[in-house]
């Protein structure tokens, strides 16, 4: 099964723990009722709706956090003896605030895990994994073209402090991408949001997905997060990480380009569209016969 | 200078298990030594975690004591030591103290919407409405807490995000909107 670890942004939500549902466009929990929009309820309404489609299920393990950083330590405390009594095959970090000694903590048990599960970071804790020098533990990382800078300045604790010649247009994704690599700041594979999407691994790029493009996709709050979310129910369901960061960076676009978006969308109208956008990215592939 | 063991330790070169545990670790740099004492009770009140040192040799400002903090949360530190009439000469990180918050823009106008991107985040307006309609980017946990704050809102009655942001990406995300507003009042 997957698990996904985030937040959601309120100050006063608690650490809570289940499968999740989504109900009448809102995520469902336990008992617990939580708003889609960007962030890690955007991956798990993504999640949700690509594992209704293939007939999976998925777990998430959330605490409210704006920012101070008190649910993140809840949570990485909590994750910390969860790992050591739970199985997943897959498990996606998500915004948790980044604490280097804290991701430290639960580097260590993950290294313990046998069989080892497929590693996913994306937001915060991408960030803390590539501040701890321990980028490489991961299968996937989901950078969009800012987080991308960050993780090939080598020097950069966090993109706030990127180097103004690695953030400038002129770096090209794929010589960011082996800066990235050369350094050991990037996980076995990388997908780069963008214009363009490109999956990579150390051996260089691997695939490229530029269409459909809508320009306005950059804009939007959130489509990094349901790009996650759908990358990882597919590596849960089976496929390999290529197979699967190919599909869903196909499927994204897809959705995006069903929801015609502009510049002024929110995810939540996009997130609808990805159960058509993946039954016709798999029927196309079928009849290909690929 | 005091401490130069503790100092030979922290701020060494490379990728020791030592400097990897500074790396979410930052610098406040103050005028003198009175500031330094009454940053730290004031910091520690709040419980942050946070520890008075020597200033590595980069560092040639301020008095011979710094204190150390989460970087993470330069935001909200500066924020509070600033209204208790602290504010630090210059805020650094441990590792590489010379690194500078970023100060390139990238901006895409849409046509009827333009976006501003800082760092790894993105703020986007209607340029007819003045209103801001799409907040990306980031992996702070208090972006989607910003997003949810300012989205909707005029540029004239949006919250701050310095006022409400913790983080770095909220740092970001108010150096994204003040870029915007300098465009929006050329």
């Amino acid at each position: 099964m997957l698990a996904v670890a985030g937040t959601v942004p309120s100050s006063d939500f608690p650490l809570i723990e289940g499968t999740v549902l989504l109900r009448d466009g809102q995520l469902q929990i336990g008992k617990h009722f939580i708003d889609v929009n960007r962030g890690t309820p955007a991956l798990l309404a993504a999640a949700v709706k690509t594992a209704e489609t293939l007939n999976r299920s998925l777990f998430a393990y959330l605490v409210g956090d704006t920012g101070t950083g008190k649910g993140s330590r809840k949570l990485y405390a909590y994750m910390a003896d969860a790992l050591t009594r739970m199985r997943f095959e897959t498990i996606a970090f998500h915004y948790l605030q980044p604490i280097v000694h804290w991701h430290k903590r639960i580097q260590v048990i993950l290294r313990t895990l046998t069989p080892k599960p497929t590693l996913i970071a994306d937001a915060g804790f991408m960030y803390a994994a590539k501040m701890s020098g321990e980028a490489p533990l991961y299968d996937l990382f989901t950078p969009d073209a800012g987080e991308l800078a960050f993780l090939a300045d080598e020097e950069a604790p966090h993109p706030f402090y990127t180097r103004g010649f690695i953030l400038h247009e002129e770096n090209q994704v794929p010589d960011l991408i082996a800066r990235a690599y050369r350094h050991g700041n990037a996980a076995r594979h990388l997908i780069v949001k963008g214009a363009k999407d490109y999956l990579a691994s150390e051996e260089g790029i691997l695939e490229t997905v530029a269409h459909p493009s809508e320009e306005a996709m950059e804009a939007m709050g959130g489509t990094g997060d349901t790009l996650t979310g759908i990358v990882s129910v597919l590596i849960d369901g089976g496929m390999t990480v290529r197979e699967a960061a190919f599909t869903a960076m196909q499927v994204n676009r897809l959705a995006g380009h069903y929801t015609r978006p502009s510049p002024a969308t929110q995810i939540t109208d996009m997130i609808t569209h990805i159960p058509q956008a993946l039954r016709d990215v798999l029927g196309q592939r079928n009849q290909n016969g690929t | 200078m005091i401490l130069p063991r503790f100092l030979k330790e922290i701020f060494s070169s490379g990728q020791s298990s030592e400097s990897i545990e500074q790396t979410d670790r930052g610098i406040l740099v103050f005028e003198n030594t009175s500031e330094v004492i009454q940053a730290e009770k004031l910091l520690k009140q709040g419980k942050w975690d946070i520890r008075v040192m020597g200033p590595p040799p980069e560092i040639r400002q301020g008095c011979d004591l710094i204190i150390e903090f989460p970087l993470i949360e330069e935001l909200q530190i500066v924020r509070t030591l600033t209204l208790a009439k602290l504010p630090p000469l210059r805020v650094v990180p441990v590792t590489s103290p010379l690194l500078q918050p970023v100060d390139i823009f990238q901006i895409r106008d849409f046509g009827r919407h333009l976006m501003v991107r800082a760092a790894n985040m993105k703020l986007t307006i209607d340029k007819e409405l003045s209103t801001i309609v799409n907040i990306s980017g980031g992996g702070c946990p208090d972006v989607p807490y910003l997003a949810a704050s300012m989205i909707g809102k005029s540029l004239a009655n949006a919250p701050n995000p310095g006022d409400i942001g913790h983080t770095l990406c909220g740092y970001a995300l108010q150096l994204a909107y003040e870029e915007v507003k300098r465009r929006c009042s050329l």
